[in-house]
């Protein structure tokens, strides 16, 4: 019949149709062609906009690398407490970096959290007025939701090629890489939180004539604080399982010792480090937990 | 004193996406179920006209649904009507621009929420100065008025604590006060006193018509609770299906109401709580009784004094104490029972 006739010669089931090879070569370099041109001629600029960038991480990081170890325990000690007014969370905090120092993994890990507490900022900077936007629009939403989504489903390492393309290998790209990563939650959390308050306290906001700016910031963002403090813990942990990510495009730390483990099969390395990573997690973890739930104070005591 | 009075005029609400394409069908008689069915349209209000007594309690009454809460909404318009006019110190409410409409609320209105609606991150004192705080009103002024406030309503020594350690009469005491401290001439009470248990309620009623007697604002007051309107109103709207069926005083509504509807609710009410001895008094001759009462005391109080005196007559006397007619027990009791044809 002319059917099988068709189908066994024209269009095999079993076999994809496929572009054909030299059209699909082309396709692809097609691509990698006009990208590096793109690098080629905006390449410097785009570099050139992040130096400042670059200065403050640099800073930053030598900062922290040179404050005495004793003053830098006793401040993240104090910090800690700050956040959580917890004594036991003070002690552990204590006890992880004196075992860390002692096991030879101070600097990486001054390294580590001065790039954690960059990019934590950064996201927290941008990320909080996008949930607010986002939160004022459906529209604004409907566009961002799925950018968001894929920022946080495509493995990172797809987006990596272009970043270090554009950017070479260091400090910059890696923070890129993290906060990529690491932005959407505290953006989907802000939006979250602003429309899950109340319309009964809005309402009330709105009869005795508050601007929308008052209505912001005495209603809808303290209301909320509790959901973007989720959204800033949820942050925070991704930006650390980034780290040995990061560290594949030069960025140094614990992550980027975790990675020399895995090359030479070096056991303890990988072990010490990876731990070290996992104690920080969860004192951070920790304090900004125990921070949400301080702002939440006034809700603890209900009437019966 | 300053003639605060709220007008509404032809006021129509219809619910959708787009109403005003069916204003005309709406007044030309088409009903709420017909533009329902018919454009998938909801008919909240239709042809309101009430004018609202300066310094006077203005109660609004409707069971739910009547579209009672969205009439009030409409004077401070936290909800725009489709067509209609709310005159205040003769100015549209409804064609205000946003500027204009925000210092109207600010200072002009203050409202207090069936369900407190007050701000749980924020200490009772906080509570009470948010209106002020809104207008940009100095911190240490705004709390003292504040205090003052929440100590008018009896909240003394709960000025740090947040709302959620309070139980429910007391959050509304604290949205009382934080309607009171706005210091506006409007006060719209939507609902306040629903959702307290009844004791509380009737305290709070009590506290407001306090306030009232020294206070002189205008206010709306929006119940499903005839005795509660009867009580607080110096006139009444009852509202049906987005309509006023029937305004006036509550005596007026109780004596002759407008419809079977109104008077099947106004059966169980207490009447000599409601019905003033004027109504009911005859032109008597000069000094046939011993005992005298004021007019528009309610006939409870007569049956009261007549009962406790002994007498079967008494004369009403005008504020001047001059006896402008007279009351009889029987008159009393027979106005009191609910006339058999109701």
């Amino acid at each position: 019949m002319g059917i099988r006739s068709f189908v066994t010669t024209e269009l095999s089931l079993t076999e994809f149709p496929e572009l054909g090879r030299t059209d699909l070569r082309n396709l692809k370099k097609g691509i990698d062609e006009a990208f590096k041109g793109f690098t080629r001629n905006y390449g410097e600029g785009i570099e050139d906009l992040f130096i400042p960038l670059l200065r403050f991480l640099v800073w930053f990081e030598k900062l922290m690398l040179a404050t005495p170890w004793p003053l830098m325990i006793v401040i993240l000690c104090a910090l800690v407490y700050a956040g959580a007014r917890n004594w036991v969370l003070v002690v552990g905090t204590a006890t992880v970096l004196l075992v860390a120092g002692y096991l030879g993994m101070w600097e990486d890990m001054m390294k580590t959290l001065s790039i954690i507490s960059v990019s934590t900022l950064i996201c927290i900077v941008f990320g909080i007025p996008f949930g607010i936007m986002m939160s004022k629009s459906n529209r604004t939403q409907a566009i961002v939701t799925p950018i968001l989504d894929i920022m946080q489903t495509v493995p990172s390492f797809v987006y990596l090629i272009p970043i270090v393309m554009l950017l070479g290998i260091g400090r910059v790209p890696g923070l890129m890489a993290v906060c990529i990563y690491a932005i959407p939650p505290v953006v989907r959390l802000t939006n979250l939180g602003i429309r899950l308050v109340d319309k009964d306290v809005l309402e009330a906001a709105d009869a005795f004539g508050a601007s929308s700016r008052q209505k912001l910031f005495t209603v809808q963002i303290p209301l909320a604080l509790p959901t973007i403090f989720a959204g800033i813990n949820q942050t925070i942990m991704m930006a650390l399982a980034m780290v040995v990510v990061a560290a594949l495009i030069g960025v140094q730390g614990l992550g980027g010792e975790v990675l020399k483990a895995v090359n030479n099969q070096y056991l303890a390395l990988g072990l010490f480090n990876g731990i070290a990573i996992l104690s920080i997690a969860i004192v951070f973890d920790r304090v900004s937990q125990q921070f949400g739930k301080r702002l939440q104070k006034h809700s603890e005591v209900i009437h019966g | 004193m300053a003639d605060n009075s709220i007008d509404v005029k032809g006021l129509y609400k219809i619910f959708g996406s787009n109403g005003k394409k069916y204003i005309e069908a709406v007044q030309n008689g088409m009903s709420k179920d017909e533009l329902n069915a018919k454009h998938g349209h909801v008919l909240g209000l239709k042809n309101i006209n009430i004018t609202m007594p300066s310094a006077k309690i203005q109660v609004i009454m409707g069971l739910s649904g009547s579209g009672k809460s969205t009439m009030i909404r409409h004077i401070n318009r936290l909800i725009a009507p489709t067509v209609g006019e709310v005159m205040f110190q003769g100015v549209d409410v409804c064609k205000m621009s946003e500027t204009d409409l925000r210092e109207f609320r600010r200072h002009k209105t203050a409202m207090v929420f069936q369900k407190f609606a007050l701000l749980p991150h924020r200490t009772v004192v906080k509570n009470a100065l948010y209106g002020l705080e809104l207008q940009g009103i100095d911190k240490k002024e705004a709390e003292e008025r504040a205090r003052h406030w929440l100590q008018r309503v009896g909240l003394d020594g709960f000025e740090d604590r947040y709302p959620n350690e309070l139980s429910g009469g007391m959050q509304q005491r604290v949205g009382l006060a934080r309607a009171l401290t706005n210091d506006a001439d409007i006060l719209l009470m939507d609902e306040a006193f629903s959702a307290l248990d009844p004791l509380i309620r009737t305290d709070m009623q009590a506290m407001l018509l306090e306030l009232q007697e020294e206070l002189h604002k205008t206010v709306v007051f929006i119940t499903h609770d005839l005795d509660e309107a009867l009580r607080l109103g110096d006139r009444i709207a009852i509202l049906r299906d987005g309509a006023v069926i029937q305004q006036g005083t509550g005596q007026e509504i109780v004596l002759n109401p407008a419809d079977a509807y109104i008077a099947d609710f106004v059966k169980e009410v207490n009447r000599g709580r409601v019905i003033r001895v004027d109504t009911i008094m005859e032109t008597a001759e000069n000094g046939t009784a011993t005992v005298s009462i004021p007019s528009g005391s309610r006939l409870e109080n007569v049956a009261k004094l007549l009962s406790d005196s002994g007498e079967t007559l008494a004369n009403v006397v005008d504020d001047k104490g001059i006896t402008i007619g007279a009351v009889s027990m029987r008159s009393t009791i027979e106005a009191m029972v609910t006339p058999a044809k109701h």
